[in-house]
């Protein structure tokens, strides 16, 4: 499977192996880490950034093809919609069907609200079922919300929302709980003791798995609640524009069967939109780990309405992506790879960093040192090894299959043994630290009744996520925003008439500042087909 | 690098690179994907895929996403299939001997043709996970279907109309709700927090101005291991 030369290199990570395990590689100081950043994080590349003229964040700087969908053309803008006849109606709409939109459809749904789902693909389709590693919580004796707290802010680089990251590390047993008496398979030992690791970034083993399918085994079981409950999931159909009342307020959706392009119209008390990550954009060109619609959806409808995004040119590149074989680029190495033992090593067998920093320094130390010349060559740029190999030599025969079944699948579908072989990884596009700015009850700062959650919210992460922090923000703020909406909902009379006046004004605004359309948006799909049609 | 093999998507011909997916082919050949197509990593089940090579009298069944061409390869994407999912409420019911014959009772008509074993991408042993669900033992049920991706091949493949995914979801409900042990340490956790027992030490970090967290922050102990 692996070229000649990559395999003059893995003798030297084979002949160091041995004398690398038991040692730990120092971390590096916060000074050494912010050289580091500066001068290789991706998102300090200046001309991959623009500013953006309209909307709540003119004079902000965003990645370029967020910009060109923030300001794109709106789908609905000359089209004639009858407002009057909603095809569906609610108290409570959730936009996405990932672990955030079926976590508030489940709260809603049990605080007694009539719910509607619509999700473009089919729910669980989302960036929920492909997390791997794990879930954050302190509910070990050595450990405690605020540790956890300390940890997430240090490494959000101290620009969290801190009324946002207080309710996620605190309710975090409690999520847990709540999924563990849905039926979820956390692994425990015999006395019911949750297996707990570090990952990169924690001062203490505070990550939860279920073998490395945690977020799958997660969704299913949440889907599973929300098919047994009588929540409407209308699949296959996305969300283009969010509707509101004639006060303002959000009011519903406009809908696109993403099949029969039918465009139909949700009414409802209150909208909460879920509809997760914006890897599918590719920023920089970076290969991504994310699901086939992650395409900042959510972004575009709240910001056309009138939200606020907040560290909005912050993304998250995942240290270990697939780097070869390149049927497989992009696609996630769980950090847990890392986190049971297995070191970064590059083209000379030399460990050259802790495995276990945060994600932003890990990636940007990975990408240095192919800078530097220490990467192994492969067919689309320079990687670096994950000796994978130590894991069974550390913890004995078996555990990494026990611990890692799908990634070992994974890579013996594509002819490597992993326990064997050490792999190759990249940093990969991964996730969308910013997004739409929350209050505590996960409502927009600026737009009535209208609540975002999970990953298309920003602040809870600041700047830089930690591993488990983004499983644990979908389940945390899925259900709050959830509660919170199905309270509101509770409130306030079905809205009378519908509009979307703030489309077409926003239309206007960016006509007034010269902006040049250059995509529909949303953008609902990438494009990978590269076929011209007529 | 540049070899192509040629493969025919429902049977119509299309000459891709030799090392692309089922997947990355179908795009390649100028498709788009909406349905049978999610997480494009092998989790979700959205990509499921019958394919044949000519000549072969074998079926075979992949995920697109997973699965590189193969020349003379014949393809189908079976993006959804229709099963039939129990509703029940999870605090409601038990792992009890009768739980399956009441909700999923088609898995007794099973005839041990192993169809659904021979049709699961992930190498699960789903004719074992069904028989270990008709015994009552969800544990084991659990443990041996916790890998599926539920892309519903062995249901597509099955005489006796069982929704396979179904029901060693619900076993795995079951087992991780009723069978594995309860976590104390995690129930005490919450407890405390519904107390407020760690509100006053979280809000005091939090509350502290930001030189000083930083110095906490850069000299944390840290958990070895």
């Amino acid at each position: 499977m692996y070229t000649d030369e990559m395999l003059e290199s893995m003798k030297k990570v084979e002949l160091s192996r041995k004398a690398r395990i038991g040692q730990v590689p120092r971390r590096m100081t916060a000074e050494e880490k912010d050289i580091l950043l500066a001068e290789n994080h991706p998102d300090y590349i200046e001309s991959a950034f623009t500013t953006l003229s309209v909307g709540a964040n003119k004079g902000q700087k965003v990645p370029c093809a967020l910009a060109d969908l923030l300001q794109g053309k709106s789908r609905v803008l000359g089209k004639k919609i009858d407002l009057k006849k909603p095809k569906y109606e609610s108290d409570v709409l959730i936009i996405g069907g990932g672990g955030s939109g079926a976590s508030a459809a489940i709260e809603a749904y049990n605080a007694g609200c009539k719910v509607v789902m619509v999700t473009k693909l089919r729910i669980g389709d989302a960036n929920t079922m492909m997390a791997e590693g794990g879930i954050q919580a302190a509910d070990k004796e050595n450990d405690s919300p605020a540790t956890h707290y300390l940890d997430a802010f240090g490494g959000g680089h101290f620009t969290n929302k801190p009324e946002l990251l207080k309710k996620l590390v605190y309710k975090a047993p409690e999520a847990i709980k709540w999924l563990n008496d849905m039926g979820v398979m956390f692994d425990k030992d015999e006395n019911g003791v949750m297996a707990t690791t570090p990952g990169g970034g924690t001062s203490r083993n505070r990550m939860h798995a279920c073998a490395d399918y945690s977020g799958a085994e997660i969704m299913r079981v949440l889907r599973d609640e929300v098919w047994n409950d009588n929540i409407e999931v209308v699949e296959f159909t996305s969300a283009i524009e969010i509707l509101k009342d004639d006060n303002g307020n959000a009011a519903g959706a406009i809908l696109l069967n993403m099949e029969t392009g039918e465009v139909t119209v949700a009414k409802a008390k209150t909208v909460v939109i879920c509809t997760g990550g914006a890897g599918r954009l590719h920023y920089q060109d970076f290969p991504t780990s994310n699901h086939y619609g992650a395409t900042a959806d959510g972004l575009v409808l709240a910001y056309r309405a009138g939200a606020v995004l907040r560290d909005a040119d912050s993304i998250q590149y995942h240290p270990t992506g697939v780097a070869y074989p390149a049927q497989m680029r992009g696609a996630l190495v769980t950090e847990k790879v890392r986190s049971i033992g297995a070191m970064l090593v590059n083209v000379n067998g030399e460990a050259f960093m802790n495995p276990l920093e945060c994600r932003d320094v890990t990636a940007s130390s990975i990408i240095r040192e192919c800078r530097r010349g220490n990467g192994v060559k492969t067919p689309l740029g320079e990687a670096i090894w994950l000796d994978s190999p130590m894991i069974d030599m550390i913890h004995g025969e078996g555990y990494l299959e026990k611990k890692l079944p799908g990634m070992l699948r994974m890579y013996q579908k594509m002819g490597i043994d992993m326990r064997k072989e050490p792999i190759l990884i990249y940093p990969t596009l991964h996730y969308q630290n910013g997004g739409v700015d929350v209050t505590a009850d996960s409502m927009t700062t600026t737009v009535n009744n209208l609540y975002v959650a999970g990953e298309a919210a920003g602040g809870v992460h600041g700047r830089n996520r930690l591993m488990g922090n983004s499983l644990l923000d979908v389940i945390v703020f899925g259900r709050n925003a959830g509660q919170y909406a199905a309270a509101k909902a509770k409130q306030i009379p079905m809205p009378g008439k519908l509009n979307y006046n703030h489309v077409k004004d926003f239309d206007k605004e960016c006509k007034d500042a010269g902006v040049t359309y250059k995509e529909l948006s949303p953008k609902l799909l990438p494009n990978y087909n590269n076929i011209k049609t007529i | 690098m540049n070899e192509m093999v040629n493969i025919y998507i429902m049977g119509k011909l299309y000459s891709v690179p030799a090392e692309l997916t089922i997947m990355n082919a179908m795009e390649y050949a100028g498709y788009k994907h909406i349905r049978g197509c999610g997480c494009r990593a092998g989790f979700c089940g959205a990509c499921a895929t019958i394919y044949r090579i000519a000549g072969e009298s074998e079926l075979k069944f992949a995920l697109a996403c997973q699965t590189k061409v193969e020349n003379n390869m014949y393809i189908a994407n079976i993006p959804y299939f229709p099963t039939q999912k129990a509703q029940y409420d999870i605090n409601e019911i038990k792992p009890t001997e009768q739980i399956m014959m009441q909700l999923y009772p088609e898995i007794y008509s099973c005839i041990g043709c192993n169809a659904c074993t021979k049709a699961c991408p992930q190498n699960l042993k789903v004719m074992q996970y069904i028989a270990y669900a008709q015994r009552a033992e969800f544990a084991k049920c659990a443990e041996e279907s916790f890998d599926c991706v539920s892309c519903g091949m062995c249901s597509n493949r099955c005489p006796a109309g069982i929704s396979h995914r179904l029901v060693s979801l619900l076993a795995r409900r079951l087992n991780g709700k009723y069978i594995m042990p309860k976590s104390e340490h995690l129930e005490k956790r919450v407890n405390d927090i519904l107390n407020g027992e760690y509100l006053d030490m979280l809000e005091k970090i939090a509350n502290k101005p930001l030189a000083e967290i930083e110095e906490l922050y850069n000299n944390r102990d840290m958990e070895q291991k």
